[in-house]
């Protein structure tokens, strides 16, 4: 378990964090989650204790390690363009902590050997990382860091050097490893859907402040405010209210049909509007439409089998609505 | 919802939370007050205070003091002839040292890595050495009957042989840079040799001869080592500014000495400021290009 | 640029006609004058008792100069590359003014600075004597060859960021085994280039020694005064040449290594 409270860190006149407190449950894989300059990398080293905060308290496990050094706080850091020792092998990587330790020699050895065979770079111990490619390089900070079986892990933007298909990889690999090790994790990332795929809880953040604190779904069904609805999950906007595109019903009108609307009330959100473009993504087909008459653009997400059934096309003229109740997440916007 | 949501948003329990002095534990990537302090005390004892001593001997005669010693005849002569002389070797380098690095970039033939080899003698060289080097070849007892001792060609040469990296190792790497290919494209749009190199070349090689050529100046102006034997340090002739220096010090003139040390200092370190200065300005307007 | 082959040739023959006259035929006479009476006569003259102490001199300055300049240009160089502090740029400024500094310049600083009359004047009455004895002549190559190792770490330390150190300290190392460990293995060829230079500059220095050495054969000569002392004081040419060819020896020495340590950096 860990423990942020009311942790503050300003860097000249900026606020990086803004009393954040934060409650990390042992053995959870907690996502940090927020655009750059969110604060939640500060936070994140700020656990570690590679950043000292301007005010707050931290603990891990009970300890209040608000004054200790990253030395001596039990923790595993992976940093997002890995940090390898460059000048030594990944045998000598992976057993750094360890030999710091002062750990008996052939121990290392075959504690080295078990963790590469974990992260699967099983008979590369003789390469230098300058021979591994990206995705091997992270997972052997991963091991490094595994190695000297730290009370939590905490990764920042592990995956943002990689390429697409590689950090895909990886992510999947981290969960499994995760249900294997059990260890507390803390991820930061910006990319939302990282975060929704690998987290069983996340953190957003934005402005130094937490926003949000939940489980994905939660999170996606029920988001505290706007920024967090937009932030996870695609957004769009009709007449002054932000919904979830795949909550907007519509429903063709014949030519020269004018629509009555019946439900005025507050709970029924409708707008008139014309067909600019269809697209089909496979099993889903987003249709982008322009509101009549302020002219505002918005999308709608249909399924195949509903976007047949209408069988829409540029040019059509449309109703749509969209629900306002606990079950669908809307926000009203009227910055526009 | 059985989530581990804390709501309360400031002021918490427990401890109360203080500003805390920055830096309590040691920051990693910075650097503490006591390893500043190190650096500051060493660059002082070794660099900073002899060059703020050298600069109060020198006015140890108040400001005229320091006028008269670097307006007599014998010092503005020597400073002349020094600036001089430091002047047209640089103007030989550019020259020069254009010319050798375009052949070792552009040319090719047998032999042409002993040549790029023969570049960096001069550096490594001390001065001294470089001095009888010359004197075996150029001196009293020459081989060839070529005398340069005692004449200013003599110590032209000494300071061409010392000075003979900067232009070269600064081209070079240019040159080597430089894309034929738009040279190419002016030879297709109609353009001859010297319009293509004085066009298309020169403005890029420029800035990297400008620098050598001032460089080589900054070096020349103070040299001592390699024209003290060839030159022979006759006053109002081959003697420059260092030697002029350095025997004012042997007559116990320590203030006069440090007067012209002064005057030379500030000319070198006016041109290397100027070098940087253009050279940071050139790399900025590159990079917003 | 489609040069004419006479242009070509002729550029060709300028360049090597100059190095030619300028430096390989001029370093080729001295070696041929220094061992044309034969090799006995040339040992001679290289081990006579002045010579030998000369070299000790020499080999003793640079023993003493090189430990300095790698502490206090490393942690210069971390200084420069890692702090933020203000009077950063004036710290920049006094590395690099050695640059600047003609040789018998920094020799008249150090008379100024360490002299009888100069600031420090009341430490020879206390029985320190530091001008005209070895304390300014090391002091002296200090100066000229502070910038060399300042200059090569700096630009690595930069490139090797923090990430590094930060993850060895996470890791549990100490402060000392992050440097020990981490730090100086990144900083090792760099710190290698950068001694080097300063054995290279500190064996030939000769203007700012002369003016802070008393000069005496066989006590206070370094190779490069007893070069100058054999040549203007003896009018010993042939004992002026001799000499040279070991410090132009141990400077080729020190060439080659460079050159080999830039090749093996271009490789990396």
């Amino acid at each position: 378990m860990i423990t942020v409270t009311d942790a503050t860190k300003d860097w000249g006149d900026f606020r990086a964090l803004d009393g954040v407190s934060l409650d990390v449950p042992s053995g959870s894989l907690t996502a940090l989650l927020g655009p750059s300059g969110s604060g939640k990398s500060t936070l994140l080293r700020a656990i570690a204790g590679l950043e000292t905060l301007d005010s707050g308290r931290i603990e891990i496990g009970g300890v209040d390690v608000t004054d200790v050094p990253p030395q001596r706080r039990g923790i595993g850091f992976v940093f997002q363009h890995y940090a390898a020792f460059r000048h030594m092998t990944v045998r000598d990587n992976v057993g750094f902590g360890l030999s710091i330790r002062k750990v008996a020699k052939p121990t290392i050895h075959s504690r080295v050997d078990e963790l590469l065979e974990l992260v699967g770079l099983g008979g590369l111990q003789d390469r230098y990382p300058a021979q591994l490619s990206g995705g091997q390089r992270q997972r052997m900070a991963l091991a490094r860091a595994l190695a000297i079986q730290p009370e939590v892990m905490l990764l920042d933007e592990p995956f943002g050097a990689l390429d697409a298909k590689v950090r895909a990889e990886l992510r999947d690999w981290l969960r499994h490893l995760h249900d294997e090790v059990h260890v507390t994790t803390i991820l930061v990332t910006h990319d939302q859907e990282e975060a929704l795929d690998v987290a069983d809880h996340i953190a957003v953040l934005n402005h130094g402040r937490l926003e949000q604190v939940g489980n994905p779904t939660d999170l996606y069904d029920h988001p505290a405010n706007s920024f967090v609805m937009g932030f996870l999950g695609s957004v769009s906007r009709l007449g002054h209210t932000l919904v979830r595109p795949q909550h907007i019903e519509l429903r063709k009108l014949a030519p020269g049909e004018e629509p009555v609307v019946t439900d005025w009330s507050a709970a029924k959100i409708t707008e008139r509007a014309v067909v600019e473009r269809v697209t089909h993504l496979g099993f889903e087909t987003r249709v982008e439409l322009v509101t009549l008459p302020s002219g505002d653009r918005f999308t709608a997400a249909l399924t195949r089998k509903n976007a047949n059934e209408l069988d829409l096309a540029v040019g059509d003229s449309v109703l749509a609505t969209a629900d306002r109740d606990t079950e669908h997440a809307t926000f009203d916007d009227w910055s526009i | 919802m059985a989530l581990p949501t804390r709501t309360t948003p400031r002021a918490p329990a427990g401890r109360p939370t203080s500003r805390r002095p920055a830096a309590r534990h040691f920051r990693l990537g910075g650097i503490d007050p006591a390893t500043l302090g190190v650096v500051v005390l060493w660059v002082s004892v070794l660099v900073a205070l002899p060059i703020a001593a050298l600069l109060a001997l020198s006015l140890s005669g108040g400001p005229q003091g320091f006028l008269a010693a670097v307006t007599r005849p014998s010092a503005l002569t020597t400073l002349g002839l020094t600036v001089a002389l430091a002047a047209a070797v640089s103007l030989v380098n550019a020259v020069m040292g254009t010319v050798i690095a375009w052949v070792l970039v552009r040319d090719d033939f047998r032999g042409k890595q002993v040549l790029d080899a023969l570049i960096d003698i001069p550096f490594a060289l001390p001065t001294i050495v470089a001095s009888i080097v010359l004197l075996s070849l150029y001196g009293p007892d020459s081989p060839i009957g070529v005398h340069l001792a005692g004449l200013r060609a003599g110590v032209m040469l000494a300071l061409a042989f010392v000075t003979l990296p900067f232009v070269v190792r600064a081209v070079q790497p240019v040159l080597r840079e430089l894309d034929t290919e738009a040279e190419q494209a002016a030879a297709s749009l109609g353009a001859h040799g010297w319009t293509i190199f004085r066009r298309i070349v020169w403005p890029v090689l420029m800035p990297a001869v400008a620098s050598g050529t001032g460089l080589s100046f900054a070096r020349a102006i103070g040299e001592f080592g390699s024209v003290v034997l060839i030159g022979g340090n006759l006053p109002g002739r081959t003697q420059v500014a260092s030697q002029y220096i350095q025997q004012l010090i042997e007559a116990g003139d320590q203030a006069g000495a440090a007067a012209v040390s002064v005057v030379l200092l500030a000319i070198s370190f006016l041109v290397l400021t100027t070098l940087r200065v253009t050279s940071s300005r050139m790399q900025q307007r590159e990079e917003a290009a | 640029m489609r040069q004419s082959r006479t242009l070509r040739l002729s550029l060709r023959a300028l360049a090597t006609v100059y190095l030619g006259l300028l430096v390989a035929v001029p370093v080729t006479m001295i070696l041929v004058r220094a061992l044309a009476p034969g090799l006995r006569t040339w040992w001679q003259w290289v081990t006579t008792p002045a010579a030998i102490s000369a070299l000790n001199l020499t080999l003793l300055i640079i023993a003493i100069v090189v430990p300095l300049n790698v502490v206090f240009g490393v942690i210069t160089a971390l200084a420069l590359a890692r702090g933020r502090f203000p009077g950063r740029a004036v710290l920049q400024t006094l590395v690099d003014l050695p640059f600047a500094v003609s040789p018998v310049v920094v020799g008249v600083a150090m008379i100024a600075l360490w002299g009888t009359n100069g600031w420090f004047g009341w430490l020879p009455q206390h029985g320190i004597r530091v001008v005209y004895a070895l304390p300014a002549m090391v002091l002296a190559t200090s100066f000229v060859t502070m910038p060399f190792v300042v200059r090569e770490v700096e630009p690595v330390l930069r490139e090797l960021g923090t990430d590094q150190e930060q993850a060895a300290a996470t890791l549990g190392a100490s402060r000392f085994q992050v440097f020990s460990r981490i730090t100086l293995p990144a900083i090792r060829w760099g710190l290698t280039y950068g001694v080097v230079l300063t054995i290279s500059r500190a064996l030939g220095e000769y203007g700012a020694v002369l003016l802070v050495s008393s000069n005496l054969p066989g006590v206070s000569q370094t190779l490069t005064l007893l070069v100058h002392g054999r040549f203007v004081d003896d009018h010993n040419v042939y004992g002026a040449y001799a000499a040279s060819t070991v410090l132009m020896g141990l400077a080729l020495v020190t060439l080659l290594v460079t050159t080999l340590l830039d090749h093996w950096k271009k490789q990396r």
